[in-house]
């Protein structure tokens, strides 16, 4: 198999390449994510004192949470692997749940803070926003977005982290064949390293 | 695991693995299948987008109201402008014989990822069919233009929402068929075909799979940003809402602009291939070829701004963005003298690619060089937003990629269906292309000098003269493009049958059968000589 | 030309990242209490950087992994970091 990958062209396994394309993915999700980078950036270089002023209102310790909770789930999701190249099938499982357990309360803290802000008038369109200065509604605007389409990324994350325990749970996924629960953890990390420049964009600019 | 049931050495055609023929290509992973289902869906498209530019010059054939509305024209423009761009030129190449042939050509089975290569052709399907709907949903065709300039996009009454959506899909099928093509360079390439032997085209296709995989997420965000702002008022690039329209005009064109590679890239491959074959003699700078390709792709990231010299960029913008623009110029003209240099004391051999492939070097250089005019912020001030621009660009689109796809179709068509075409048609379609074009393009550079406005129904009475030429030309290149694909139609159902290697062609692709078996090759070849040897 | 090396970091790697992680959590907090005006951004933004510099190199195997996917990473990264300083270019001399 090692050294004829093409000729096995019904059996096609070839670990460097499979994590070579989720690489390359990567690359693309963080050029989407660059775009929003790039819009923050412009935007807050525009109204440096209106961002300033609405990223009072986000409460740190929400935000210090959850990100302490993704360092855990990606370190969790890394040490998998690790189990996995030992061949401890039951340690692999057990980190991956751990994973999608973390990334579900990171969801339900998210949930509970988008709650509060709703709760309090502050969303997209609200009539307290049209009142409020152009900044600081860019600030929300961006703030809703870019942590809305994060979450998005923890879901599909999670369905993706799911498809692998069942893998590896059946036994498609194993010792000598595990990309796709490397590719999986490369996806993990990469919404994690998100996650670390949104912390401080949106909660530590104060 | 489809065990071999198959006969291994019968054409990639009569593998059948449904019962139902249609299912036999739109489930096939076959690399080849998927190429020529692209290839069926651009042309459909094709003939759709070209009579929409025709009904724009039969409407612009005298001033005032002669075939349509204002409204209407403005929604033909869009309309035009969205499926020559994202349903065609875009995936064009790459989708169409990248997908046929990267994997012959490096001495493959197949992509990397198969499957993955299917999908992204049901999602272009998808992009396609959403993106259409807007013709047909809510109030009326959008009207924006394919470029949905905000803060217009999100005022205009029409029907935006779907093309959006349609063109934010499209982006994704082509970032995934950049990624399987890089995966598949990478790891795929027979034994012995270093990085340096393997052919032109492949190296073209490797350099735009980048782009795709770099810009096209950018333009997908921004699509999707104005979506959002469309949908639920979030703040993004509307003034009244605090954003700055000229971001997404940056944002929009971080992507557009990388596309032109996307569309330029692998045309200049298909002239790399077909020039050689048809002198008999190695390409003249095989590595600065190579070279220029990736600076193309590397450079061509940055220049983005030029688009955007009247939008109220700082000058500092201005300037730079001028600057990168003449750099970028300047790989393009090496491809063009290496190319010259290959023609020089080589065994020219006049067949129908070569016509294209002269054709190219021809209209790209006139495209090119007007494109410099472009580029300098000065006289841009005076021809931004008229026809000069629009004929500038169709040189470079249509009459550079444009004629190249027609080229790459001219060149590998006896490989792909096994059949040879009617050479007169050929001539005739090509010649009629080139009087055509001429004729359509040529005046609209100097109706723009004199000021004529692009996207306008109507016009005064001074430029009717070139109008009239512009539209006749138009019938002409119509019909000469209908003769085109008439005669490869037909000769792709009742042509006589091709040999093997009908142009004495040198690289892996001449080796295989015409039509290719279903794994390309019986044995993966060995590759010991440069793609271009032809002496040894 | 397929043997990927199977580098198997250990467990403790992995800790030790996720505690310097945290670590550098709360000092990026830290920072940003103290009034530093229009550097507590930068100073945010360069505990990120280096956090991030982390998770790529050990949570994403990139110290352990080919030469060829390390040049990906650096230029991308390079191509983006250049795309924002050209737009800044427009911004800053408006």
């Amino acid at each position: 198999m090692e050294n004829q990958v093409h000729i096995q062209a019904h059996d096609h396994y070839d670990h460097e390449g499979s994590k070579l394309g989720m690489w390359l993915f990567i690359f693309t999700e963080f050029l989407l994510f660059g775009g929003l980078f790039i819009t923050y950036a412009v935007y807050k270089y525009m109204n440096p004192v209106a961002f300033h002023m609405a990223a009072e209102e986000l409460s740190v310790t929400v935000g210090a949470i959850n990100t302490v909770i993704l360092l855990v789930s990606s370190a969790t999701i890394a040490m998998s692997i690790s189990a996995m190249q030992y061949n401890d099938v039951k340690l692999t499982k057990r980190l991956l749940l751990a994973t999608i357990l973390l990334a579900i309360v990171f969801l339900v803290n998210k949930y509970f803070e988008w709650g509060a802000k709703i709760s309090h008038g502050i969303y997209p369109g609200s009539e307290q926003l049209m009142e409020v200065s152009r900044g600081e509604l860019l600030f929300y605007g961006l703030y809703f977005f870019m942590t809305g389409l994060h979450a998005l990324h923890i879901i599909i994350g999670v369905v993706f982290i799911a498809v692998v325990y069942f893998k590896v749970a059946n036994g498609t996924v194993h010792a000598e064949r595990y990309v796709l629960l490397e590719n999986s953890g490369l996806y993990w990390h990469l919404v994690d390293a998100i996650w670390i420049f949104l912390f401080p964009l949106f909660y530590l600019i104060t | 695991m489809a065990e071999p049931t198959i006969n291994l050495e019968q054409s990639f055609y009569e593998v059948k693995n449904y019962k139902s023929p249609i299912l036999n290509w739109i489930l096939s992973t076959d690399h080849k299948r998927i190429g020529l289902l692209y290839l069926y869906s651009i042309m459909t498209f094709f003939v759709v987008g070209a009579l929409l530019g025709l009904a724009m010059k039969l409407e612009l054939i005298a001033p005032g109201k002669t075939i349509m509305e204002a409204q209407t024209y403005n929604a033909a423009f869009t309309f035009h402008g969205i499926i020559m761009i994202f349903l065609i030129i875009i995936p064009g190449l790459p989708a169409v014989f990248g997908n046929f042939l990267l994997p012959i050509m490096i001495g493959a089975k197949d992509v990397a990822f198969p499957k993955l290569n299917l999908l992204s052709w049901w999602i272009y399907v998808l992009g396609a069919i959403v993106a259409l709907l807007s013709q047909v949903m809510g109030d009326g065709p959008p009207d924006t233009g394919w470029t949905f300039y905000a803060p217009y996009s999100f005022k205009t009454t029409s029907t935006v929402l779907p093309a959006l959506i349609g063109a934010f899909i499209l982006g994704f099928s082509s970032i995934l068929t950049g990624l399987n093509f890089i995966v598949t360079i990478h790891r795929m390439r027979a034994p012995g075909m270093t990085w340096l032997k393997m052919p032109l085209f492949p190296w073209t296709l490797y350099a735009t799979a980048w782009i795709q995989l770099l810009a096209t997420p950018v333009v997908g965000i921004t699509l999707l940003m104005v979506i959002a702002e469309k949908m639920f008022q979030i703040g993004f690039f509307d003034p009244a809402l605090g954003g700055d329209p000229i971001l997404f005009q940056h944002l929009f064109w971080i992507y557009s602009h990388p596309a032109v590679y996307i569309m330029i890239l692998p045309a200049m491959g298909v002239i790399s291939e077909v020039i050689p074959t048809f002198c008999q003699k190695t390409i003249f700078g095989y590595k600065a070829i190579i070279a220029s390709t990736l600076l193309i792709a590397f450079v061509g990231y940055f220049v983005w701004g030029h688009h955007m010299y009247t939008a109220g960029m700082s000058d500092t913008a201005l300037w730079l963005f001028s600057l990168l623009t003449f750099l970028v110029a300047i790989p393009s003209a090496i491809k063009i003298f290496n190319w010259i240099a290959t023609l020089y004391k080589g065994s020219i051999n006049l067949e129908i690619p070569l016509y294209w492939a002269l054709g190219f070097l021809f209209l790209f250089m006139i495209g090119g060089l007007t494109g410099l005019v472009l580029g300098s912020v000065a006289t841009d001030v005076y021809v931004h937003d008229t026809s000069f621009v629009v004929a500038h660009f169709h040189f470079v689109m249509f009459g550079g990629t444009g004629t190249g796809f027609f080229a790459a179709l001219h060149y590998w068509f006896p490989k792909m269906y096994g059949k040879s075409y009617d050479n007169t048609w050929a001539k005739v379609g090509f010649w009629g292309f080139i009087i055509g074009f001429m004729m359509l393009y040529m005046p609209m550079f100097t109706l723009g000098m004199q000021g004529m406005p692009r996207r306008y129904f109507d016009y005064l009475e001074q430029f009717h003269g070139g109008n009239i030429l512009s539209s006749f030309g138009a019938i002409i290149l119509i019909a000469s493009l209908a003769i085109v694909i008439i005669n490869l139609v037909t000769s792709a159902k009742r042509g006589k049958k091709a040999p093997k290697n009908p142009w004495d062609g040198i690289t892996l692709e001449w080796q295989v059968d015409s039509p290719p078996t279903l794994e390309n090759f019986e044995t993966i070849p060995v590759v010991e000589k440069g793609p271009y040897d032809y002496k040894k | 030309m397929d043997n990927h090396s199977k580098h198997i970091v250990p467990y403790k790697t992995y800790l030790i990242i996720l505690a310097s992680l945290i670590v550098l959590t709360i000092l990026s907090i830290l920072i940003t209490e103290i009034e530093l005006g229009e550097y507590s951004t930068a100073g945010a933004l360069i505990f990120a950087s280096v956090k991030t510099f982390l998770v790529l190199s050990y949570f994403m195997h990139l110290k352990f992994d080919n030469l060829i996917l390390k040049i990906f990473v650096g230029l991308v990264i390079a191509v983006f970091v250049a795309v924002v300083v050209i737009t800044f270019m427009d911004y800053i001399h408006r």
